[in-house]
Formats: structure tokens, sequence, C-alpha cells
């Protein structure tokens, strides 16, 4: 359970408390990952279904990675969602895990919501791993996470979230995390690519790239789809790089030591230049390998709600660390 | 023929005529013959009178409701004109205009009249058939207008989706001004719709559903004001939702272009909030708006900015309505919850008298149309509605005589029981646990 739900819907859900709890969590099953073992046994004998209605590749892996460092069961369905009505397929999908007795479902879907219909008519424990323009509460928690392990802390750190705020899910479940953690955040972006009224997120909106960089501790690049858009929304490619893309001389009004993230994938030379991308101020690659982390986490508190059918033969193997809320690493009864 | 009626003692509500009296309803050979002593005294001795008590309740013109789907022909399984008219007079409504966007569309002389010969067989409520404006409603060729209006039509619109194209507008109001009937323009700006599918606000930004601007509705007002004023026809904007639209009718009218409005009950008890749990039943188009724009429509109705009230009845089936938000098509059914969600938007609070609030439902609406009726006046067809303003009940939507269940009104407190609904002076609905009272 995570704040006394069974799903992982959103992180405007969540408390600052129950967020911070996850990230603790996380800091445990990353080290775990730095073993010659990278393996640990809580979820035995439980299934976990990744269903992605929407194409994702490294989503995907690493909630099945996860799930596998967790010692679950697995299943996979991924469907490209065009051919069978949205509405259709979820429901019968709903009453198909049902009937399979799924313990954890993990849901990539177009359609904003579509995690929370499953929520309500699944006793499994629902994960949203990006659902249409809402959420993607793993990303954030990841970014989250990475952030403070960079930082050192996220109250009072200057954030800025460049790009297209209105169609990204990343957008959303970064801004939600954050600000309830006490970051100050800025988001700066074509002004069609601002939704309505996004100030009362409790944001700066700022007019340009230059003015949200300026002083930030944290940039955050999100990727551009403009193939997505009508073409009415902003011209084209090349003037999106110009006026909005993150390049090393922008990143001058940044703190010197700035960290600069992308959820990936990254369309080099539009909204992040290439060499921002390699650059030393990068961390975009510890955010691949702490996603493993904090999706273990999310996994590992919300299947502490069923229980495994058959009791471990062998018990946990992690050595605790100081935090008060540390997990076991046992399959809860 | 049926038996002569008397309604007793009722509270006789006749906005028409300003009349608020209890006095006895006197129905003859499906007219009103008269109220109290003004009925022909040979009427009121006569022995095969059917006498109803209806002490204690209002009894008011039948409600009409011009904007209603009943799906036939060709989508039954979500609605039939049977099932639309049981769930009609069950909400009080005596009579109904339905939409032409069916498939086909309303769009000849033999579909029109396919459905008021069905209406008629059913012979619960009278159904005022809306023809399209366009051949298949594709926004591109006129229909034939004066022969589908001789055939029964009370109006054209291509409801469901607007008149897009400014020439046709504009012509079609041109031929219509002699007529007499409205075009009624489902406004919507289609660009500016784009694919949203909620009001485009906070809530739209919070929960990242697409949203829809006002804009997309008042850019269609504000032209159409234009082609009404240039042509002198009549353009009736139906589910009006937004503030900047009510402006601009409210301004219409005061430089005498002939321009009406109607709104729907959830637009007036709702807001985008309600769509904050993706909840299908609050998904309709025109979508909730802000707070802001429910005050203005409730202020619009106050002033007769907006002439009438509505409901947009558009049922679907459960199977499209239980998906995701942006899977499960627009529109949600109304005949059975409007007259308490009116009662309870408008009079409870103290916007609207009763008298006030019929008037928007009865000779309201047919003037809209620029039809008689919704009056209780002698001679008139004697369609009339009885219910308790003060009895209270729970909404159930798995009780609805409406093939569409969904409703964000389910489990709702309403008041306002419909006891009573007569049509051409048969009794159509009567409540089934009213027997005590209408003795």
């Amino acid at each position: 359970m995570i704040g006394g739900k069974k799903d992982l819907l959103g992180l405007e859900d969540l408390s600052a408390q129950e967020i911070t709890g996850i990230l603790d969590t996380a800091r445990t099953f990353r080290e775990v990952l730095d073993r010659p073992i990278p393996k640990v046994p809580p979820l035995r004998g439980m299934t976990a279904a990744n269903l992605f209605f929407e194409n994702s590749t490294r989503t995907r892996l690493s909630f099945e990675l996860a799930e596998k460092r967790l010692s679950a069961d697995t299943v996979n369905f991924q469907t490209s969602g065009s051919s069978v009505s949205k509405g259709e397929t979820l429901r019968d999908t709903a009453r198909n895990i049902e009937a399979m007795g799924i313990h954890l479902v993990v849901v990539r879907h177009q359609a904003s919501g579509a995690p929370h219909y499953l929520a309500r008519h699944l006793d499994a424990g629902v994960i949203n791993a990006g659902d249409g323009t809402h959420e993607h509460p793993t990303q954030g928690l990841l970014d989250i996470y990475t952030m403070r392990e960079q930082r050192g802390r996220i109250a009072g750190l200057k954030v800025a979230i460049i790009g297209d705020v209105m169609h990204s899910r990343v957008a959303r479940s970064n801004i939600w995390g954050l600000t309830k953690l006490g970051a100050e955040v800025t988001i700066a972006g074509p002004p069609t690519m601002m939704p309505a009224e996004v100030e009362r997120f409790g944001v700066r909106v700022a007019k340009s790239v230059d003015e949200a960089i300026e002083g930030s501790d944290v940039v955050n690049i999100l990727r551009i789809q403009l193939e997505r858009q009508r073409g009415t929304l902003y011209s084209s490619l090349r003037e999106y790089a110009r006026v909005y893309g993150v390049t090393r001389e922008r990143l001058r009004r940044a703190r010197p030591d700035v960290t600069v993230m992308h959820p990936g994938p990254m369309n080099r030379g539009v909204e992040i230049a290439q060499d921002v991308a390699d650059g030393e101020h990068s961390v975009i690659l510890q955010q691949v390998t702490n996603g493993v982390a904090v999706r273990m986490a999310v996994l590992y508190l919300l299947a502490g709600r069923n229980e495994a059918p058959e009791a471990p033969t062998e018990t946990p193997t992690v050595e605790a660390t100081k935090s008060h809320d540390e997990p076991t690493l046992s399959p809860r009864r | 023929m049926t038996s002569p009626l008397c309604l007793r003692g009722g509270r006789i509500l006749d906005p028409a005529r300003g009349i608020d009296r209890a006095q006895d309803l006197w129905i003859d050979q499906g007219k009103i013959a008269g109220l109290g002593e003004d009925a022909p005294a040979a009427l009121r001795s006569r022995k095969d009178v059917q006498i109803l008590d209806v002490r204690g309740a209002v009894v008011c013109p039948g409600l009409i409701d011009i904007h209603v789907h009943l799906r036939e022909p060709g989508q039954e399984e979500k609605e039939t004109i049977e099932t639309g008219v049981r769930a009609a007079v069950r909400g009080g409504f005596a009579a109904v205009a339905c939409m032409p966007n069916t498939s086909p569309p309303l769009d000849d002389r033999p579909r029109i009249e396919y459905v008021r010969r069905r209406a008629a067989d059913i012979g619960l409520a009278r159904v005022f058939p809306i023809a399209a404006v366009t051949v298949g409603q594709q926004g591109e060729q006129l229909v034939e207008i004066e022969d589908l209006v001789e055939a029964g039509a009370v109006a054209i619109t291509d409801d469901g989706k607007p008149v897009r194209n400014a020439e046709i507008m504009r012509r079609a109001l041109e031929l219509t001004r002699e007529l007499g009937i409205p075009v009624i323009q489902h406004a919507e700006d289609p660009d500016l719709k784009g694919t949203g599918v909620m009001h485009e606000g906070w809530v739209s930004t919070r929960i990242g559903l697409k949203g829809i601007p006002d804009i997309a509705e008042s850019v269609i007002v504000a032209r159409d004001a234009l082609l009404a004023e240039r042509t002198g026809g009549r353009v009736h904007v139906a589910h009006v939702s937004a503030a900047r639209s009510v402006q601009i009718i409210r301004q219409a009218k005061a430089r005498g272009i002939h321009m009406t409005g109607e709104t729907a009950p959830h637009y007036l008890l709702l807001t985008d909030e309600a769509v904050a749990g993706y909840s299908t039943s609050a998904k309709m188009n025109p979508p909730l708006r802000s707070e802001r724009d429910r005050d203005a429509l409730i202020e619009a109705v106050v002033d007769g900015t907006l002439d009438c009230l509505a409901t947009d009845h558009a049922p679907h089936t459960d199977i499209e309505k239980d998906a995701d938000f942006e899977s499960a098509p627009f529109g949600i059914v109304g005949l059975e919850t409007a007259l308490g969600c009116y009662l309870k938007a408008l009079v409870e609070p103290g916007h609207l008298t009763l008298m006030e609030l019929i008037e928007r439902m009865t000779v309201g609406p047919y003037r809209v149309l620029g039809r008689p009726g919704g009056t209780l006046e002698a001679g008139a067809e004697a369609d009339v509605t009885v219910f308790d303003p003060e009895s209270r009940s729970t909404v159930r939507a798995s009780e609805f005589e409406s093939k569409g269940r969904s409703t964000p009104f389910d489990g709702w407190d309403l008041p306002g029981r419909v006891l009573l609904t007569v049509v051409g002076g048969r009794i159509a609905y009567q409540a089934a646990t009213s027997e005590a009272t209408l003795q």
C-alpha cells in the first residue's frame, strides 16, 4: 500500500511524506542493484502484468527488470491499440486480469485516466506507467530521486522544466512531486504548449528559456513530439530548437554545478544540444539506473497488501541501513 | 375518445396568462375546457367525468423539451422513440422536439413522416421532429426545407455538429425567415474544439485531458448573431454553456436580432470539477465549464437572455459509456431528472419563482419554435403536467424508462415529483404510488 491505497496512479494523490517514504525505500533497492547478484526475493510467487497499450521500450524494460529483481513472475502484453476500440480493450483486459489472478498491473495507455478505470475495476494493485497527457508517477519519482541524490535535498531546490508542458505527463508528475516537497519550480516553453491556468500548480511561468534557467540547480528537459501536434502549436523542429533548445550557452545562466536531466528518448539537437546531453552536467543515464530502483520500491510497497501464495524459503539478505522506515525485503504477510 | 377529465383543486400555474390559483382544471375532447366555473356547465354536470384529486400539487401546461435525441431510426440500441417518450412523460414532458442526427439523419420527408407516425402510434408524448439543415448533415447541400416543414418539421439543425459553413448558414436563415421557424445552431468551431474532450481550464490541465475552450462555442454564436442580423432570420443557440456566449446573445437581443438560446440542467448544477475522477457521466458536448460560466448561465436564465430550458437528452448504451474518459461518447440523459434539477438549480436558491421556471419549460420553448402551445387557456391542446414541488426523491438511473442510464445525477436527492402527465387529454403517465393522491 502507498498512502493507504492499493494503486499508484499519480503523484497528485500522494503527500510529501508518502513520496519521501518511496524515495527512502528506493535507496535500499538502489544498493541492491550494485551487488554481484542484484536480486531479492520479496515478490516471490507473485505475478506482475505489464500492459502496454502504447509503445514504450525503456519504461517497459525498466518495470520488467524491477519485477525480476524482486523475484516476481512477469507477463507482458503490448499492443499498438489502433485496431481495437480502446474502451473495449480495457474492459476485456480488466476481466482477463481478474480471471488470471494477477497481483500487480503496470499499465501504459494513450488515454488519460485509463489506469484509473482499471484501478476501479480490479482488486490487483495498479501502477500507472504513463497515461496519455496526465501523469507518469514513477518517472516523476525517479527524477526526484535523482535530484535528491545529486543535490542532497529537494526543499528549496530551483528546478527549471523546459518544453511542452501541456502534453507532458512527465512534467505533471515532476511538478506535483517537486512542489509537494518544497522545490521552486519554473517552467518555460512555447505559449501554445502551456496548459490553461498552469500557474495553479504552484509553478512560476517564465517568459523565456533563459529566464527559467537563470540560477537553477536542476534543468529538466522535456521531450518534444512535434509530429504529434497538428502543425498548429509550433512551426518546426528547427524553430523549436532555436527558441527553446537547451544549449551549452543557455546553460551558463544556471548554477555552475547544474544538474541536467531528460526523461528520454532524446531528440538530440532539438530540445537538447548534443554537448549538453553528453556533457558533464548530464545525469541522464543515472536516471535510467535509478528508475529500476524506484520501480522496485513502488512494486514492493504496493505488493505489501497482497498475500504471497507460499512462504519464502530463504530469509531476506539485505542489511538494513539507517532509515527508520527501512523495508525488510521479505514478503509481507 | 376518452372520458372528460377533471383535475380537482390543484394549484394552477399558467405563466402564459399569469394565473396562479387553486382551481379545478377541466379537460374534454382532448382540449382544455376551462378552469373552475369557466368550464362549460354541461361538462361539469356530466356523470362520466374522471376526477383526480390533485390538491397540494402544481397543475401547469405540459412541459416541452426542445432538445432531445431519440436515436431512431438507426441507433435503437441507445434509445427508441418509444423508450424516449416513456422517459419524457415520466419526467413530466408532454412534448419533445427530437434532433435529426439519427442514422440516417432526418433530412427527407419519409424520415420526418416516419418519426411522426411512430410517435402517433405510441401515443404518449407529442414528438416534434427537427429536420437537418444539410443533406446527411454533411454541411454541403441544403435540405428541401419547405417540403420538410410541410411534413411536420418544426425547425432545422445539424445538431451533433455545427453548421460550419457561414454561407450555408446565411442561406438557411434567408430560406426560413418567412417560414417562422428557427435554425438551431450547435455552436462549435470544429477547429477550436479539435480533439478536446472536456472544458479547457484548470481541471483539464490537472488531469491531462485535451480541452475544449469556451471560445469554440462563442465564436460561432458571434458569427451567427451577425448572420441573423444581416438576414432577419432566427437563430436559436442550442445548449449554451459559456459566459462569453451569453454575453453575445444578450447584446444581440438588445440590438433587436432574432436570437434565442437554451441551456441544459447539468450546466447549471455542475462545473468541470465533476470530470475530475474521469467520470464518463460528466462527459457531454459542450462540456461542463467553470464556476464563472455556470453563474453567467443562471443569470442569463433569470434575465431572459436564455429563453428556454431543455435537456439535450443524449442516450448512449452502458457499454459505450463504460470506458476510459477519452473513448466514451459525449452525452448524458436528462428527461427523467430535468424538472427536479431545474427546481434545485433555479427555484430552491430563489433565482426563479415556480411560475418563472414553468414559463421557461412551457410557453418559452413553444415561442422559440414559433408555435402556439404551453398554456391552459380554454381551447388549447390538453397537455398538462402535475407535480409536487415539495416531494423529494433519490434519482435511480437503473429505474429510468430511457435506455440511457448515464447521468451525473444518479443518487442525487431532487425535489419535484411528477404525479401526472396528460397529453391531448389522455393520461400518458401517472406516478405508480400516486393512486392515493389522485382519486
